[in-house]
């Protein structure tokens, strides 16, 4: 077959004809995976609350966002907090914490942050169940969740004490955001479902 | 040039990230270990392949003088069609190669086999070349991130090799992209040479 | 006979420098800073630098013999002795050994070798070693002991450093955590935690001293550094408290180090007395702003190192006279 040559009309028809097929074929594949996509955003949402709540099957309720930006994500089995702190060292540390009925903290995840690596970005392990700087099971209302060089009871992570100040902040503002929230709309079935514990 | 030449031509004489050094950009960025460089170098081969392959079969209904936006379309296309199958299908790939997928259409090895190869050769000689570049590709940025993983972490492939306390972090952020890339190229060069 | 008669070009006077020279003049002019820092950090001290400077000859001699194989030796020209020191220096006296090491390596294999050895390399090898090792183990890097643990190495006790005071008022945006600083006088001499060779400013000002005393450098880049630094901090201080005051900035971290011996290194700084002053006032500029806003709490390295990689540019546009060189109408 021989080349087209370069008119203008060929041209025209070539491009028109291309864009028109490629649109085509793009809102074919984008109306398959539209379903799949969604699914997984939910999924990896109730994921992470899954994850901070130590649960396997639970139910979330539509997620109350309040006015400092915190989302609480009320569930039958705790309640997931998503709060967030601007003055880590590099920026804002976004957290989520699941409380259980007593406001004991179950997990947390850290969502988004722009610490060092090596050393604020360790913040995503450094307080876990084990780890040095461990908070799971306590209970901001009771415990003095600050770092130990401000009298508080987490050792912070070596060489950030910022990053770790900041994540603190951010836990704290999620209880806040929580003890804010529940108090006139504690539900009785967030109660029973925890009995079991 | 026999296919299998020109399929062997992409892996060892003319490797796109040790010797022709197309496509920097993902190759220092998604490299941080062994998997996401060679995630990124099969998402690369994938749109390579079909996008060698569409074009040599069209070649001739483009005019010369728009070949390059007709071109652009066709690989854009095949680029979104990708980032929406992986989003959908392999979130984890997704997650972890993120801005790198859509940047993919940038990445010259793509134009520049279009434009050098498949706009002159056959559709079966083209598929070949997109397999022996996509390869030679995924190989550059499987060893890359292997020795940056290794060095960073003391892992390979997620194997821990020795504690991550002694992994040198450096090589995990961008500037030990730039050591390790540099210090690769002079090895393959050497043993080039020899 | 025949060889004793060299006919060569221009020019034909020498004046008696040598790598050798300088480079054991910069070592001497840092015997008051070792000095220091030993009577700080007592064993802790003695091990990084022998570590260092050990390390760093033997990498000089491995790569010289088995990867480059050249002849002539370069490892008595004092040069890796130098590089080496310059290392130890910049680290905590608490490091473990297998990080200097590492460091030793990447200071002379990645900084200097690659590059084709002493006088090819564009960056202070010292200075590679230390950016790499801060940001591959920004732990190890970044926790400092407390100065007059005499007899203790990894078990040193730490303690924050006055840029670690200075960013966290920053951060925080409370100006009374600066009053937390030291007394200017304890950080003049050196009763400040640190790394080794930094803590002491005014040993390190006496080497200074010594190294314009005996023409090794000329006054242009520590003064337009310091002077640098004094003024923007100064006015950033008055601007707001926030920011700490100029006399901290100049004698905290590895300011005077930096200034007096890594940033003046013949190699990698221009020649020329205005190209000195440009990239002095660069450095200064660059610290203050790093200090100020980056990621860590130190911009001392980093700022030469940046300029370092200016100082082709500099060189191109602030060219020395040549010697007999006639003047352009």
């Amino acid at each position: 077959m021989k080349k087209l040559q370069s008119t203008l009309p060929n041209m025209a028809i070539v491009l028109t004809l291309i864009s028109v097929l490629a649109g085509g074929i793009l809102a074919f594949v984008n109306g398959m995976t539209k379903g799949p996509i969604e699914e997984i955003k939910a999924k990896t949402l109730a994921d992470g609350i899954k994850a901070v709540l130590n649960a396997d099957d639970l139910n979330v309720e539509e997620p109350v966002t309040l006015e400092n930006g915190a989302v609480v994500y009320k569930t039958d089995k705790g309640v997931a907090v998503q709060a967030s702190d601007p003055n880590g060292f590099g920026g804002t540390l976004v957290v989520l914490v699941g409380f259980d009925e007593s406001g004991a903290i179950q997990g947390y995840q850290v969502l988004e942050h722009a610490e060092t690596p090596g050393l604020g970005a360790k913040s995503s392990f450094w307080f876990q169940k084990g780890e040095k700087g461990d908070i799971i099971g306590k209970n901001p209302s009771s415990n003095n969740l600050t770092v130990s060089k401000d009298g508080g009871e987490v050792d912070a992570i070596t060489a950030s004490t910022i990053t770790s100040r900041a994540f603190l902040r951010a836990v704290n503002a999620a209880y806040a955001a929580l003890s804010g929230n529940t108090s006139d709309a504690q539900t009785g079935a967030t109660q029973q479902a925890n009995t079991n514990e | 040039m026999s296919n299998l030449k020109v399929l062997m031509n992409g892996i060892i004489k003319e490797n796109p990230t040790f010797v022709l050094l197309l496509g920097m950009c993902p190759t220092l960025g998604t490299t941080s270990s062994a998997f996401n460089g060679m995630s990124m170098g099969l998402a690369t081969t994938a749109v390579l392949i079909f996008s060698n392959l569409i074009i040599s079969l069209i070649k001739n209904l483009i005019p010369d003088m728009v070949r390059i936006p007709s071109f652009i379309v066709v690989i854009a296309s095949l680029v979104t069609i990708l980032q929406m199958v992986l989003q959908a299908y392999v979130p984890a790939v997704y997650a972890s190669l993120g801005l790198f997928i859509p940047l993919i259409v940038v990445n010259c090895i793509i134009l520049g086999r279009a434009e050098a190869f498949a706009a002159k050769n056959g559709p079966v000689a083209s598929i070949c070349d997109g397999i022996g570049m996509g390869l030679g590709f995924t190989l550059g940025l499987t060893s890359l991130g292997a020795v940056r993983e290794f060095l960073g972490t003391g892992k390979i492939f997620d194997f821990a090799l020795f504690p991550e306390d002694y992994g040198m972090l450096v090589f995990v952020l961008a500037p030990g992209a730039f050591i390790a890339l540099g210090y690769l190229i002079a090895i393959v060069n050497k043993l080039r040479k020899a | 006979m025949a060889n004793k008669l060299i006919v060569s070009l221009s020019p034909h006077v020498h004046s008696g420098d040598s790598v050798q020279k300088n480079m054991y003049g910069v070592i001497i002019a840092l015997v008051p800073a070792l000095l220091a820092s030993l009577a700080f950090f007592g064993l802790g001290a003695a091990v990084v630098t022998l570590t260092s400077v050990a390390a760093c000859v033997f990498f000089e001699w491995a790569i010289t013999k088995f990867i480059l194989k050249r002849e002539k030796m370069t490892i008595l020209d004092g040069s890796a002795i130098l590089t080496g020191l310059l290392l130890a220096f910049n680290l905590p006296s608490n490091i473990p050994m297998w990080i200097i090491v590492i460091g030793a390596l990447v200071a002379i294999g990645i900084g200097k070798m690659t590059f084709g050895g002493l006088g090819c390399n564009p960056f202070n090898p010292a200075l590679v070693g230390r950016i790499f090792l801060l940001i591959s183990f920004p732990v190890q890097m970044t926790t400092w002991p407390v100065p007059g643990q005499l007899t203790s190495y990894l078990d040193a006790e730490t303690a924050a450093t006055p840029l670690s005071i200075m960013s966290q008022a920053l951060k925080s945006g409370d100006a009374s955590i600066l009053s937390q600083l030291p007394q200017s006088m304890d950080m003049l001499v050196g009763q400040t935690g640190g790394s080794m060779g930094e803590i002491s400013a005014i040993a390190l000002l006496l080497g200074g001293a010594f190294l314009i005393w005996k023409k090794i450098i000329t006054w242009h880049i520590p003064v337009s550094i310091i002077a640098t630094v004094f003024v923007l901090s100064g006015l950033m201080n008055l601007a707001n408290p926030v920011f700490a005051g100029p006399v901290s900035q100049l004698l905290s971290g590895g300011l005077m180090l930096g200034a007096i011996f890594m940033a003046t290194d013949y190699v990698t700084s221009p020649m020329s007395h205005k190209g000195q002053l440009i990239y002095g006032v660069a450095i200064g500029f660059l610290t203050v702003v790093i200090r100020s806003f980056g990621a860590y709490p130190e911009g001392m390295s980093f700022a030469i190192f940046i300029m370092n990689a200016f100082t082709p540019l500099i060189n191109t546009y602030c060219k020395p006279k040549r010697f007999g060189e006639v003047v352009k109408k």
